[in-house]
């Protein structure tokens, strides 16, 4: 680093701190000024890091055993997504469980920080922002380098895309515990973590989107039309829901611009397109590209994805209001929204039927390779919840549904069966592969994963579809008299056992993460389990390269 | 962020030849090769649905009934509405009733779009991991709020709802109540110039019985002034939370006449 560049950096931090400190003084509200210091205490430090030209990550990076020779894409930043990814994931589930514990036994809240309030959004944003989202942006940087066979354009600042989505995280996540929240569902951070946001998904943007610019290969592989539509949607929808009107700017506080019906239908809108492209479009990336390459076989239909792309993302958009049946939503948009939702099974089910038809002529493997079966069973949950959402959207079945845990069920067996193995098998096809390892440390661990997390997936879901159609006919159960049979508490100590499954199941579920944790740090730690062998596609850095994909003469496997 | 700048990426010799975007293809396939293209087609597609179903409740007149009583609410009630939305209330309370018959028997009248009209943001939540609170206003007693959210299981033993005694012993926030307000009006609540200058003065009076009024209830018609939380020395974030939850659901009289006249004819749903 030149002195001047040095010199200009430590300016900056020192500006930031400074910021920081006026906020911190100016204040009245006890979790701003602590955030404040937070980030003024990160300047200070950046200030000396900066200053001692000290390399913090170099030793980061030597307890984490990443590999030292080069590389021949930028791997740096996908290695510590890596990391992150698997991170917040133990960190999300384990605040599910707790939340999940919580329910079954209400002494385990302590007021006011570990209110099952407050960690609820941590829960969800753990998993679907830092968990999730460090997963996309990892895999992301990942599949568009190879299949563009170019490197990260910009790379300083594809860093920090990376180390600045972590801050968002964590200034989300503290601000729930200290009580800063909007309190709309999946769009809890307040605006100023709004903005921080944006600023870094823009960012995000310019990064991928400039090494599809840079590619050296004519045609842009399907997994990325995918993460594009994700980086583009998502960016609309954050910042069309989170215009926001800050009561000061010393204030964490802020009022949405929507209110009422229109704030109903605009957050909604933005929730289920989150599912739609956050944990939908963005994973299905992810299936296009690692599928047909761990199981060595093209993507079955190229015209399917074709249909399946622009037909997801075109229908996604409408179905919103299915989240507002029977509420004071008028009812033409209700309607619409139904509509559309029952047709959304169809690019639904295109896109499963592409990803397994992948595996056409390899099914054997769906035995012998546990990270294939882990894919396959993704695949499976992702049929399953895409065809009872469109059930639920259904007006007559989402009156009983509706403000149950029927929707509790519904979102894990989508989020813990789909996002949650098609990431782990991403991940486990990933670390060896940055490390440079021969293959994981233990392959049979692998297989006590998917049977863990599938156990667990099974008792999630089957015990909040029993609570919730419980809850659903308690609720609307008449006697003879003519009158309600059940006060609402009734229903409330009738699921209890099924809490207390549901947590038992979220055990298992981490449990099976845990396994997975050990594993990885063998792995990174180089070494390798002597077990009786399972097969898995062999790496071979030959073969590091973009799938043959020439569209005019993709023919379907077989 | 250094060390991997300065090293020699060793990526085996890339292809010579230029993306050939301007290559002849035709339909798809270009989109296919030129990012930008891929990008506008996505964003526009992914635009339609939400302009078509958001854009028309601005102006459709009928979603929002017009209803007699909505006002905004007063600084203790809003301030306890902040409440409300800090804690997360609302990952287990729902406040929308539906139009069935057991809801309406169970928790009153169905909830009108014009109910939530000032609610920045709406909280009808999506779970009811307890029960509806669209009108739980005026159900039940000061004394049993208070010692319901100090210790639930006291007043509902099989409850599971977390305890929030602390609010009782947390003096409530006044100074910044004119700044809410304003940004309140910003976005579009009707607060008027001595409503904003008032904020602060009418949180605290509005909790104490003992003081002047002055025009405040002219200002915010029915609304109730009392001391919530039992202790009259001090103004605590217990008031706020009681005060806004008594006045959940009671603004309309949804039994009316006139209002029942009006709903059968406007009703946006
Ligand atoms: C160990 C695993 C997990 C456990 C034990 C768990 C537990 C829970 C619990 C107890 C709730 C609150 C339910 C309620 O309010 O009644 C919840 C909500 C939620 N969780 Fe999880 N969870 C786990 C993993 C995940 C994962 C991996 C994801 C996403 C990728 C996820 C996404 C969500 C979402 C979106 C909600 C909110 C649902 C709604 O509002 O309808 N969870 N979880
Ligand atoms: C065709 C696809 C899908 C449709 C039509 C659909 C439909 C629905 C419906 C009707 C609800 C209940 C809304 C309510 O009554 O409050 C719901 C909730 C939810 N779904 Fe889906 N779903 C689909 C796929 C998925 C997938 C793949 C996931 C992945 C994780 C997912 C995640 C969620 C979440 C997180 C919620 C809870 C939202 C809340 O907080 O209330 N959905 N979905």
């Amino acid at each position: 680093m030149q002195a001047e560049t040095a010199l200009t950096r430590v300016g900056i931090w020192f500006l930031v701190m400074l910021a920081m400190i006026v906020i911190a003084a100016g204040t009245t509200t006890q979790g701003f000024a602590i955030q404040a210091a937070m980030v003024g205490l990160l300047a200070l430090a950046m200030m000396f890091v900066t200053a001692s030209r000290f390399d913090p990550l170099g030793s980061a990076r030597g307890f984490f055993r990443m590999p030292t020779t080069p590389s021949r894409y930028d791997d740096d930043p996908i290695r510590w997504g890596a990391i992150a990814t698997l991170f917040w994931g133990m960190a999300g589930f384990l605040v599910g469980l707790v939340i999940a514990l919580q329910l079954a036994f209400p002494w385990l809240n302590f007021e006011p920080y570990l209110n099952f309030g407050r960690l609820r959004p941590l829960h969800t944003s753990a998993v679907i922002f830092a968990f999730g989202g460090n997963a996309l942006i990892a895999s992301s940087y990942y599949v568009v380098q190879r299949t563009s066979r170019t490197t990260l354009a910009f790379p300083a600042l594809a860093r920090f895309v990376f180390w600045g989505y972590q801050l968002f995280i964590v200034l989300a996540a503290s601000g729930y515990l200290l009580g800063i929240t909007q309190s709309k569902e999946y769009a809890e951070p307040e605006w100023y973590v709004d903005w921080w946001l944006t600023i870094v998904w823009v960012c995000y943007l310019l990064v991928f989107g400039g090494t599809l610019l840079k590619r050296h290969e004519p045609h842009i592989y399907v997994a990325n039309w995918f993460y594009l539509a994700f980086i583009i949607t998502v960016a609309m929808l954050h910042i069309v829901n989170n215009l926001d009107m800050p009561i000061s700017l010393f204030e964490p506080k802020s009022y949405p611009l929507f209110g009422g019906v229109q704030g109903a239908l605009v957050q909604w809108w933005y929730g289920h397109n989150a599912v739609g492209f956050f944990l939908t479009a963005g994973f299905l990336a992810m299936m296009y590209y690692f599928v047909p390459k761990q199981a060595e076989r093209p993507i079955y239909s190229y015209r399917l994805s074709i249909i399946h792309f622009w037909s997801l993302i075109f229908l996604y958009i409408w179905a919103g209001p299915h989240h507002l049946h029977y509420t004071a939503l008028p009812d033409w948009a209700q309607t619409l929204g139904m509509v559309f939702s029952v047709m959304l099974w169809m690019p639904s089910w295109g896109g499963m039927i592409n990803g397994l038809m992948t595996l056409n002529g390899a099914w054997d493997k769906v035995r012998t390779d546990p990270i294939i079966r882990m894919m396959v069973a993704a695949l499976a949950f992702y049929g399953m919840s895409t065809f009872e959402g469109p059930m639920m959207s259904v007006k007559s079945v989402n009156s009983l549904s509706h403000y149950t845990n029927w929707t509790i069920g519904h979102v894990h067996s989508g989020a813990l069966g789909w996002n949650g193995l098609i990431t782990f098998a991403t991940l486990y096809y990933l670390y060896p592969r940055l490390w440079k390892r021969k293959r994981m440390y233990s392959l049979r661990m692998i297989n006590w994963h998917f049977w863990l997390a599938t156990l667990g997936i099974v008792f999630y879901a089957a015990s909040m579809w029993v609570a919730g159609v419980t809850q659903g006919l308690m609720w609307r159960e008449y006697g003879p008299d003519g009158y309600l049979v059940n006060s609402f508490v009734d229903s409330v100590a009738a699921i209890h056992p099924m809490y207390v499954l549901r947590a038992f199941g979220g055990f298992l579920y981490l449990s099976g993460a845990v396994v997975m944790v050990y594993n990885v740090w063998m792995t990174l730690a180089g070494k390798l389990r002597d077990e009786a062998p399972m097969r898995d596609a062999a790496y071979d850095p030959e073969l590091d390269r973009p799938l043959p994909a020439i569209p005019h003469t993709a023919v379907p496997a077989e | 962020m250094s060390t991997e700048n300065n090293e020699p990426i060793m990526a085996r010799p890339l292809s010579q030849e230029p993306p050939d975007v301007a290559a002849t293809v035709r339909g798809h396939a270009r989109l296919e090769r030129n990012v930008t293209l891929l990008g506008i087609a996505t964003l526009l597609v992914v635009a339609v649905g939400g302009l078509v179903e958001i854009a028309p409740l601005f102006w459709i007149d009928t979603t929002i009934e017009k209803v007699q009583g909505i006002r905004p609410y007063t600084p203790l009630e809003q301030a306890g509405r902040d409440i409300f939305v800090r804690e997360g209330c609302y990952s287990c309370h729902s406040q929308m009733i539906r139009p069935f018959r057991d809801e309406v028997e169970r928790y009153g009248h169905y909830s009108l779009a014009a109910e939530s009209m000032y609610d920045h943001p709406f909280q009808w939540g999506s779970e009811r991991t307890g029960p509806d609170l669209a009108r739980v206003g005026g159900r039940y007693s000061d004394e049993w709020h208070v010692q319901h959210m100090t210790d639930p299981q006291s007043v509902v033993p099989q409850s599971i709802m977390p305890k929030y005694g602390f609010l009782r012993d947390t003096d409530l926030a006044t100074s910044e109540m004119a700044d809410k307000l304003r940004a309140l009006r910003r976005v579009g609540v009707p607060y008027t110039d001595r409503d904003i200058g008032e904020a602060m003065a009418d949180a605290i009076l509005q909790a104490d019985p003992e003081q002047d009024a002055g025009d405040f209830a002219k200002r915010y018609p029915k609304a109730q002034i009392r001391d919530y939380d039992g202790q009259a020395d001090r103004v605590t974030e217990m008031d706020a939370l009681v005060a806004y939850l008594q006045v959940l659901g009671t603004m309309v009289d949804v039994n009316s006449a006139a209002a029942q006249e009006k709903l059968a004819t406007e009703k946006g749903r």
